[in-house]
């Protein structure tokens, strides 16, 4: 039997300004009664094009055809008319509605609500779908799971025939995602169709018919879920490697610089970011950071940087100071004692400084001031800091040389109203007793990293919200490196640029590697973590996956890691199979 | 064909205006800007102000500036309400700067000018003028300061509103007023007496210098403390984005303390001088509502304590005129003169959309072809 077609989308195309294709030429189609995935990296164009089912994005170019006839979808109301539904991935409810007021809310349009039968009606729907639902409580007071199903009945109890749920697993248990696949089971059995846009390879196996998968805009293929497996679709989501002109010299020498050990962290709604991370990073190499958007990329760095309070797990840092004469511009006179306590400092010929003399009498604190400054203390060994439950101040006081590139330029790296020198000067600023600020040393700064780094700015004084999006970023990262940091952590520091900005970027990073920094790289591109970086380690959902050498690894290996296969796992199958 | 209705549908959806935001405009087009708005409210209000009276319009300018230069007591009472005003403002503008809102303003001027003239009225004759003078001082200050530094410290650790917190602490000041007065005068009537001791003295013989000269000081010093010191960068990033002050490790919550402190303080400092120097006595309504007039000075100044001295005095001759206006235009309320106001802060600050944005008008079909034309012939 032929299922009928209910949507039509015919040669979709959206851009958003000049240069971003979010959709190119897209043409599919969904049938009565099935469940489609709509399968992608991220930012491949999987929710603009729903959006555009939804009403929330008009096309540019191609049409939409629904049961067969051409319509235009204005706005989400015309979408209710004709029966799409969309659960976004952040809910639209009103915290202090019940669940039924919040379902029945905007169905009237002389104002008047009957909640008596519509709460009957929303009764028989859930007894024929399986919901669990208490229709009195409050929305402030639901778990996410049953915010997403007042979500579902409101879009069904408005007379949706489609469902477009948008990464609905995201933020659900195993066993709550399991009771949304028996209601979509059912919903299947009643002749609705229901499109499902993720990322997760295992839920597309196991809830759909058949699977699009979509990349960098475009569709790649429509195919029945029986017919394929999921080797075939990470392939097809990721496509063939493409090699990067990145040079990309050997790691030499490198030192143990960064240890991670069992890192774990709770977000606000009570489940783990990250799950015993532990990772190693090395002077002298860059450590890509690969995973699908939000899989704790961000929240990892930002623990290391020392903005989040950990579950548990260790971060220590290896200063290399072995070398070097201890200064009091790192180290206050307190810390230098601590240290001496704990018998980590040595004198220039070896013999151990306690801060005491030969016969165990303390020496004064003018004669070890003076030993200090005259560069007569060594430290023993590289030394070694905890950084855990360490704020970033004091991260700093301790003589870490950390720089940061966050993802959030604007909100986290930089300050929009102030100008470029005032920008340079937020690592800096507390230099000297004086109670005024120097910004002569600052705009000099500027002034170089305009200069060798080919900022186009007006001067030194215009506000970076002026600058356009690579020319901030290069400020950003600009300071950051002017800082002389020992572990350079980079938060997708090329979204939104242009290729010569971004092969700016890479060549940045890369001359830091050489000067011995460790560096850590976040990035979205495959081809690009595989051209730039020496090892990458693969996260997904917080956990670590893996960690592969950029020079062997395979595109597709490294996309089924993404995905939730562990790398053992992978291998295994792979050695039974030879 | 297809491609046709494509067109028309674009320009069916290009509204007929648009705004657009514009680049930084020179200095001198601003002022041009604001001078161009200043002029014509005032030639609006002239002619309202005409129009429900038989005066001829000239005689509103005339009235106006008498109201404000036409004796040398009107000319230094002038300077005195701006110093005032300019005060309240230089308090308001560090907690405005780190995007802390309040509107507590009221209700610090009252507690500092209470706490001074209850030195006044409790120690007044028992110590000398000079060292009862620097104990009103000092209880000011930190009246006006705990006012400030109580919202400061619930925003810091709980997250509390600030706007409300202390819009309700004006209620509190001025409950507190009340309750006082009504201790000290036994005679029932409400008013307290203007008080002997603790009076400021006159500088050069003029009793009014010595406001004038302390609040200039303050301004500049506050324009110094918010651009060159370490403490004004620290407001400044932590009012625009307080993510990097974390991640830079500016203890936020210390900023706030620290800056409210600041902000109340210098609150209480203008009541010192309403208690000592001005007026020698307390009402509910001693603030005169300058903790709200300031907001508008300071805003109009874009936070700049310079400019402020500009704007404070620019309201307060506005106030002041628009008092001799009523005399001489006959009107019995004050209704005429809020409005006037109210039309030229309307004016100043819907001026300043048009330094921030331009409007852009949607070509009609014949003049878009025309230009569409004009484009092909180059």
């Amino acid at each position: 039997m032929k299922k009928q077609t209910v949507i039509e989308l015919r040669g979709i195309t959206k851009r958003f300004g000049a240069s971003i294709v979010a959709n190119k030429n897209v043409s599919i189609d969904v049938k009565k009664g099935e469940i489609l995935s709509i399968l992608g990296e991220n930012g491949c164009g999987k929710t603009t094009l729903m959006n555009m089912l939804a009403g929330i994005y008009y096309p540019d170019e191609g049409t939409i055809l629904i049961r067969g006839e051409e319509v235009s979808i204005r706005s989400p109301k015309d979408a209710f008319h004709y029966n799409i539904g969309m659960i976004h991935q952040h809910f639209k409810l009103i915290d202090v509605f019940t669940a039924a007021e919040n379902i029945v809310i905007g169905t009237h349009d002389d104002g008047k609500y009957d909640i008596k039968s519509a709460k009957n009606r929303i009764r028989e729907m859930s007894e024929k779908y399986g919901f669990h639902i208490d229709l009195d409580k409050k929305v402030y007071e639901m778990s996410v799971s049953e915010k997403q199903t007042v979500e579902i009945v409101k879009a069904l109890y408005r007379g949706a025939d489609v469902l477009i749920l948008d990464e609905p697993t995201a933020v659900l248990t195993p066993q709550e995602i399991d009771r949304l696949f028996d209601v979509l089971r059912a919903m299947r059995e009643n002749g609705k169709s229901v499109i499902i846009i993720t990322h997760k390879l295992n839920e597309v196996m196991e809830i759909s018919d058949r699977v699009t998968v979509l990349r960098k805009g475009e569709h790649i293929k429509t195919v029945n879920t029986s017919e394929t497996n999921e080797k075939e679709l990470a392939d097809m989501m990721v496509g063939q490697k493409v090699t990067l002109n990145i040079d990309r010299p050997m790691p030499e020498n490198p030192e143990l610089r960064l240890e991670v050990e069992g890192l774990s962290l709770m977000g606000s709604e009570g489940h783990l970011l990250l799950d015993d991370v532990s990772f190693s990073a090395y002077g002298g190499e860059i450590l890509g950071i690969a995973g699908i958007a939000g899989t704790g990329q961000r929240e990892l760095l930002e623990s290391i940087a020392g903005l989040h309070h950990l579950q548990s797990g260790r971060v220590t840092y290896y200063n290399p100071k072995k070398d070097k004469p201890i200064t009091f511009f790192h180290k206050t006179f307190e810390r230098v004692m601590e240290l001496a306590g704990s018998g980590m400092l040595r004198y220039a010929d070896g013999r151990d400084f306690t801060g005491k003399d030969e016969k165990g009498k303390p020496l004064s604190k003018k004669t070890i001031r003076g030993q200090v400054e005259a560069g007569e203390i060594f430290f023993k060994e590289d030394e070694v800091i905890n950084l855990r439950e360490k704020t970033p101040l004091q991260i700093r006081e301790l003589g870490v040389r950390f720089s940061f590139v966050p993802e959030d330029r604007l909100g986290m790296g930089l300050v929009a109203n102030m100008d470029i020198t005032d920008n340079m000067m937020l690592r800096s600023y507390r230099r000297g007793k004086s109670a005024f600020v120097d910004r002569k040393t600052p705009e000099e700064l500027a002034n170089d990293i305009i200069e060798s780094l080919q900022v186009v700015t007006p001067d030194v004084h215009t506000p970076v919200r002026r600058l356009s999006g690579g020319n901030i970023q290069k400020v950003l990262v600009g300071r950051e490196i002017a800082a002389g940091p020992r572990v350079l952590m980079a938060a997708y520091p090329v979204r939104g640029l242009d290729i010569n900005s971004s092969y700016t970027i890479y060549n940045l990073l890369t001359d830091q590697k050489k000067n011995g920094v460790a560096v850590i790289f976040v990035g979205e591109d495959l081809d690009v973590l595989l051209s730039l970086c020496d090892r990458i380690l693969v996260l997904a959902g917080g956990k670590v996956m893996g960690t592969v050498d950029a020079r062997k690894a395979k595109k597709e290996e490294i996309g089924l890691m993404m995905m939730g296969t562990a790398l053992e796992d992978i291998e295994k199958q792979e050695g039974g199979s030879l | 064909m297809e491609k046709q209705q494509t067109k028309q549908e674009q320009i069916k959806k290009e509204p007929w205006l648009r705004i657009v935001k514009r680049d930084a405009l020179p200095a001198w087009k601003i002022i041009l800007i604001y001078a161009i708005a200043i002029v014509a409210s005032l030639l609006l209000s002239a002619i309202i102000c005409s129009l429900f009276s038989s005066k001829n319009p000239l005689a509103f300018f005339t009235s106006l500036f008498t109201g404000a230069f036409g004796s040398p007591r009107r000319i230094w009472l002038l300077l005195q309400d701006t110093a005032l005003l300019l005060g309240v403002a230089v308090a308001l503008v560090p907690a405005f700067k780190m995007k802390f809102w309040n509107l507590g303003g009221n209700g610090q001027i009252l507690v500092g000018c209470l706490a001074a003239i209850s030195c006044m009225f409790y120690l007044g004759g028992k110590i000398p003028d000079a060292l009862l003078i620097l104990i009103m001082t000092v209880a000011s200050i930190i009246a006006g300061a705990v006012w400030g530094v109580l919202p400061a410290i619930f925003k810091a650790y709980f997250g509390t509103n600030e706007s409300l917190f202390t819009l309700m602490l004006n209620y509190i000041a001025t409950g507190l007023v009340a309750m006082f007065i009504t201790i000290w005068v036994k005679s029932g009537s409400g008013v307290l007496e203007p008080l002997s001791s603790g009076n400021f003295p006159a500088l050069f013989g003029n009793k009014y210098i010595l406001t004038v000269l302390v609040f200039l000081i303050l301004a500049i010093l506050m324009y110094i403390y918010l651009k060159y010191t370490k403490h004004g960068y620290e407001i400044a990033v932590v009012g625009d984005s307080p993510n990097t002050a974390k991640y830079i490790g500016i203890d936020v919550k210390r900023v706030i303390i620290r800056t409210m402190i600041i902000s109340g303080a210098l609150s209480g400092v203008v009541g010192l001088f309403l208690a000592g120097g001005i007026h020698h006595t307390i009402s509910t309504a001693s603030a005169n509502n300058m903790g709200f007039t300031a907001i508008m000075a300071a805003w109009l100044a874009s936070f700049n304590p310079l400019v402020m001295i500009g704007t404070c005095f620019f309201i307060i001759f506005i106030a002041k005129g628009m008092v001799e206006v009523r005399g001489n235009f006959g009107f019995t309320n004050d209704s005429i003169a809020n409005i006037v106001i109210g039309l030229v802060y309307f004016c100043v600050i819907a001026c300043s959309f048009f330094i921030t944005y331009r409007v852009v008008f949607r070509k009609s079909g014949a003049k878009r072809k025309k230009t569409d034309e004009a484009k092909g012939v180059d």
